[in-house]
């Protein structure tokens, strides 16, 4: 039962063209931030799904790193470089592991949710950078992928795997953005507001989370493939909780409203950092500190109000009215 | 949960205007400190990107001093102040423009590429952890652009990342040689090792010392008895319970290549519980260390420092020159990262200079299994199709000498680089594996 | 028996230092309901100005026994300082605003911490031993056990008992344990909210450095190690029980003794004991071990 486009569908629809026309004009640089970014954009936003039941995972670095080593442990031990078979792989890891991963977390709300994540993401730190085949902490490399057969060399091998990180990382931001408006997504957003009622109306509130768990962990396993890819590395940084923490960050400034604003905030964040080391290489945490504080301060919706002054589809998480509609209820 | 404040109280009422202030003069504090030096006085000019920690954990060890050195470097070979033979302006007359660029921000193959594609730079010099340079490496092929690694140790880089390296060099020796050499150093002087312990980072740099060491050890020194393997986390800082183990254990020999912070605080509380009376320490980075660590350094703790640098660097006029203008410009000796980055540059001049042009292709071929002198001695390029440095290195015993209150290394024992480094075309486990077969220590 | 000693002890020491390293966390959480990230930038605060100022006073070739006066002089004048400052410059503004995003503020404020102490300090190593080692050792089953090592942990004894009685045994502790309990009605009940905020993050403050200070004589202060020290604090008081004091002891002692059991009989397991120790105890009583009961509203 297909519903009609709405707005965000259609510009994320019009953004893979756009993107990959962006491609063949911008500098290569920034290609690079682009495409880089779509991968982490990817973890973002399924943290932001899962803010939207009020759950903040400080782990999610845990599925984005299950991607980039699958897809990395596919080609160096399995020879597999097919693109659509390491996005399969990676996305089917990430999907097995959090379905199990589920049963526990799913018990769990606020910072306990925020510092179980952030647990079991570290234990898995601590495997790999204690296991000498997968390079420890200095990681591995990735061969280029081909696609179904075709190996492109040079130029073209960097504009095929641009469109390919494009194409699904869109598509992942769709899914999620219909699955958020789905009575299920809508059943998180009551979740957020208040657990107990979701009970008495009849619904599982677990399920609701579990669902939620799977599906942001295997957007966040595609998202990690991608960004392997396009870097050709990966090592256990990817799970540190620093970068698990980073993804919550750009949720939150970017603005929980809509699925295109981590996205896009990614991106934004990106290209500040970059001018930040730039400008200032001794003191950029200093800048980027300050940006962020003064985000906050002055756009309390994060960077998407910007873009969209009032978000007039979905309340967002930063609303402090969550807490209080409780209070007044009680 | 209780939530707070749904009625606003008071909280509000200092203006986000008084904050705002506070904040931008907090930012351009930040900023005023970070302005660079143009160096603007030759007609032609190569633009360098340089890559080290400044912020960190191995910003204050490795990072800064490597930059120093490297602002150091820059200036002098622009004015062409650098002893002989490298007392001529520039790189074959271009002089050096530099981008300085923190090795901890995070995206590190996004920002090479950025260095090359929108900064334009001719050369990267930089790169300290192993991981970046694993990372690097097969991207720079990539970008066919010229770039140097300085100082990181892996010996994976050209025995398994890139085998056939066009673009990346490396002026350094890698890791196994300090391995090797500690061993062979344990074994000249003669020192009891019938029992070795271990206490690296749990990270591939601690593993891989520790796994050279403990083989070497092996192949020198049949049936000696490893006490005890320790592996913290890295930064950890407190090793109350590792000190425990090796009081315990009493190895006789205790292998650290702990760098940096984590070196010194070893140092400190292992000192203080007399760890090393009982057994003899060998610290692999120690260098960096010892001038500030003074009397807090037990004496004969064997040091090492990653090659012939700093207070292990042969005498020489190039290394008086360096000691003495480094110390003059930052008020401290240099210390061996800073001697890395200087051997990176003046490399760069040789082939520079030999090849007469600053186009990137004459340079890289120059370069190829150059030899040149440096701050540390002589370097070859001599492995991996001449784009792996190998040098002599040395250890030796640390001695402070309190009524000057300086300290000093002393029974030096140097080692040739053919006895310490593996022969062309072998990888570093198998050469230790086959009983350093090959190896010339006469 | 040595080992099991050796382990006791070690598992003790580490403690101390965890407990000092995060009871200023959980003391802040409890009241404010913020999980305060620049918590790692006191403790780095503390650690430096502690090691700077006892580098400078032993230059001067006085007696080593007025540096432990420097340690909580030093924490006490960051705590008030810094404390004062983000607490009246930033965090006052933000009172109110959702949890989560409190923890992105107080990452920001982390951030340009880090930078500040590299302005301030430079990127050097900063080494201030002579209190760690002017008191000496004692030998224990042949194993010489810094002096310093048990005075931390008398102090963090100490610590934790006078926590538990300024809140117990005292007007003010009670009074903060209404604002705790009930923020709108102690305002209306006359208490200055504002006033408790305000002293309660100068002391969270002094606590993190007090960390730092007390830590300093031991390590070579280095940029960063305010990092490390959040996520180990914060697994701790999760372990323990967010906003408890009580929690936050038997928290750094579990997670202690695990350190030095695995330190001691299985060094690989040392990486991630931590964490390991954080799920199961989350496992099986996914709120920590003294949480305070809350109840659930309709």
């Amino acid at each position: 039962m297909m519903k009609s486009f709405d707005r965000t569908e259609v510009t994320l629809l019009l953004c893979i063209p756009v993107l990959i026309g962006l491609g063949f004009i911008l500098p290569q640089w920034i290609v690079n931030y682009i495409q880089v970014s779509l991968g982490t954009g990817l973890v973002a936003i399924s943290v932001m799904t899962q803010m939207r039941s009020g759950l903040v995972s400080f782990g999610q670095g845990l599925f984005f790193c299950i991607g980039g080593y699958t897809a990395g442990m596919a080609g160096k031990f399995l020879g597999i470089s097919d693109l659509f078979l390491l996005l399969f792989l990676g996305a089917l890891a990430g999907l097995a592991i959090s379905f199990l991963l589920g049963f526990l977390l799913r018990r769990y709300r606020e910072i306990f949710y925020a510092m179980l994540t952030l647990a079991v993401s570290m234990i898995l730190f601590g495997l790999l950078s204690s296991t000498e085949e997968l390079g420890s902490t200095d990681g591995f490399n990735l061969a280029s992928p081909t696609y179904l057969g075709w190996s492109p060399e040079g130029e073209m091998a960097r504009y095929a795997l641009y469109i390919a990180t494009c194409i699904p990382a869109l598509l992942c931001a769709l899914l999620l953005h219909r699955y958020l408006r789905s009575p299920m997504g809508f059943v998180g957003e009551a979740i957020r507001e208040n657990e107990l009622r979701v009970e008495y109306l009849g619904t599982s509130a677990h399920k609701s989370v579990h669902i939620t768990y799977v599906l942001a962990a295997t957007v966040s396993a595609i998202g990690g493939v991608l960004w392997a890819l396009a870097l050709g590395h990966v090592d256990p940084e990817m799970t540190n909780w620093t970068t698990s923490g980073q993804f919550v960050f750009i949720s939150i400034l970017s603005g929980t409203g809509n699925i295109i604003s981590p996205l896009f905030g990614t991106f934004i964040l990106e290209i500040i950092r970059v001018y930040a080391v730039e400008i200032s290489p001794n003191t950029w945490q200093l800048m980027i500190g300050s940006i962020m504080l003064l985000t906050i301060i002055f756009l309390p919706k994060g960077l998407w109000s910007l873009i969209q002054p009032s978000s007039s589809v979905v309340r967002t998480t930063l609303k402090k009215s969550t807490k209080d509609s409780k209070e007044t209820s009680s | 949960m209780k939530h707070f404040l749904r009625t606003g109280f008071s909280f509000k009422s200092t203006s986000k205007k008084s904050l705002f202030l506070s904040l931008a003069a907090l930012s351009s504090l930040g900023l005023s400190s970070s302005v660079m030096p143009a160096l603007a006085d030759g007609h032609k000019e190569l633009k360098i990107g340089f890559v080290t920690f400044l912020s960190g954990g191995a910003a204050g060890p490795f990072g800064v001093p490597a930059r120093n050195a490297a602002e150091l470097m820059i200036q002098a070979i622009n004015k062409g102040t650098v002893p002989a033979p490298y007392n001529s302006k520039g790189l074959a007359g271009a002089s050096i423009s530099p981008i300085f660029v923190d090795e901890a921000s995070k995206q590190k193959v996004a920002d090479y590429k950025k260095l090359v594609q929108k900064d334009k730079v001719d050369i990267v010099v930089g790169y300290i952890s192993s991981g970046s340079c694993k990372a690097i490496a097969p991207v720079a092929e990539e970008a066919k652009k010229f770039t140097i690694l300085f100082d990181c140790g892996t010996p994976q880089i050209f025995e398994k990342i890139v085998t056939n390296p066009k673009y990346v060099f490396r002026t350094g020796a890698h890791a196994t040689m300090d391995n090797v050499a500690a061993a062979r150093y344990l074994m000249a002087r003669n020192i009891d090792a019938s029992s070795i312990a271990g206490i690296n980072q749990n990270y591939a740099w601690g593993q891989d010392s520790w796994k050279d060491f403990s083989q070497s050890m092996k192949a020198l020194k049949p049936g000696l008895k490893v006490s005890t393997e320790q592996f913290p986390k890295i930064y950890a800082g407190q090793y109350g319970s590792e000190i425990s183990v090796l009081l315990t254990k009493k190895p006789n020999v205790i292998h650290s290549s702990f760098w940096g912070g984590d070196m010194e605080a070893f140092v400190l509380q292992g000192s203080a519980r007399g760890v090393f009376k009982r057994s003899k320490v060998i610290l692999t980075t120690g260098e960096t260390a010892t001038n500030r660590l003074g009397t807090q350094m037990p004496d004969g703790t064997i040091i090492g420092a990653r090659g012939p640098h700093g207070a292990l660097a042969p005498e020489g006029p190039l290394n008086d020159w360096f000691r003495k203008a480094y110390f003059d410009r930052f008020g401290s000796l240099p210390t061996y990262p800073s001697y890395k980055m200087a051997q990176a540059l003046l490399g760069l001049k040789t082939a520079a200079d030999k090849a007469g042009k600053t186009d990137q292709d004459a340079i890289m071929a120059a370069l190829r299994g150059s030899e040149f002198d440096t701050p540390s001695g002589k370097v070859t390029m001599a492995l991996s199709n001449g784009h792996q440095a190998i040098q002599d290195t040395a250890y030796g015993m640390y001695k402070f000498d309190k009524s000057t209150g300086k300290s000093s290394l002393v029974d030096i024992q140097r080692f040739k680089a053919k006895c310490v480094n593996p022969p062309k075309g072998v990888s570093s486990t198998d050469w230790i594996a086959s009983n350093f077969k090959g190896a010339d220590c006469k | 028996m040595l080992t099991a000693v050796a382990i006791s002890l070690d598992g003790l020491g580490f403690a101390a230092w965890l407990f000092l390293a995060s009871v200023g966390l959980t003391l802040i959480y409890g009241v404010m309901r913020i999980l305060n990230i620049a918590h790692g930038g006191f403790y780095a605060l503390g650690a430096y100005s502690a090691a700077w100022a006892i580098g400078l006073y032993t230059q001067t070739g006085q007696t080593i026994a007025l540096t432990y006066l420097i340690i909580p002089m030093a924490a006490l004048i960051v705590g008030v300082v810094a404390g004062l400052t983000i607490e009246r410059g930033v965090m006052r503004h933000m009172y109110g605003r959702d949890e989560v995003l409190m923890v992105l503020v107080t990452y920001a404020i982390f951030l340009i911490l880090e930078d500040v102490t590299k302005l301030i300090w430079g990127t050097d190593s900063y080494i201030a031993y002579q209190p760690a080692y002017w008191l000496g050792t004692i030998e224990i089953f042949g194993i010489p056990y810094t002096v310093y090592k048990f005075l931390t942990i008398g102090i963090a004894l100490a610590t934790g008992f006078i926590l538990w009685w300024g809140l117990t045994r005292t007007r003010t502790g009670k009074l903060l344990l209404v604002v705790i309990n009930d923020r709108e009605i102690s305002s209306a009940l006359g208490i200055n909210v504002t006033l408790f905020f305000t002293a309660t993050f100068v002391i969270g403050a002094t606590l993190g450095a007090l960390g730092g200070a007390l830590t300093a004589p031991e390590i070579s202060v280095v940029p960063g190690i305010g990092a490390e020290i959040i996520v180990m604090a914060f697994a701790v008081i999760v372990i323990g029980g967010m906003g408890s004091i009580g929690g936050a002891m038997i928290g750094a002692l579990i997670v202690g003794f695990a350190r030095a059991l695995s330190v001691h009989l299985y060094p690989p397991a040392e990486l991630f004991s931590i964490y390991i120790v954080m799920a199961l105890v989350l496992a099986i009583k996914p709120y920590g071990l003294f949480a305070l009961s809350e109840g659930r509203k309709i």
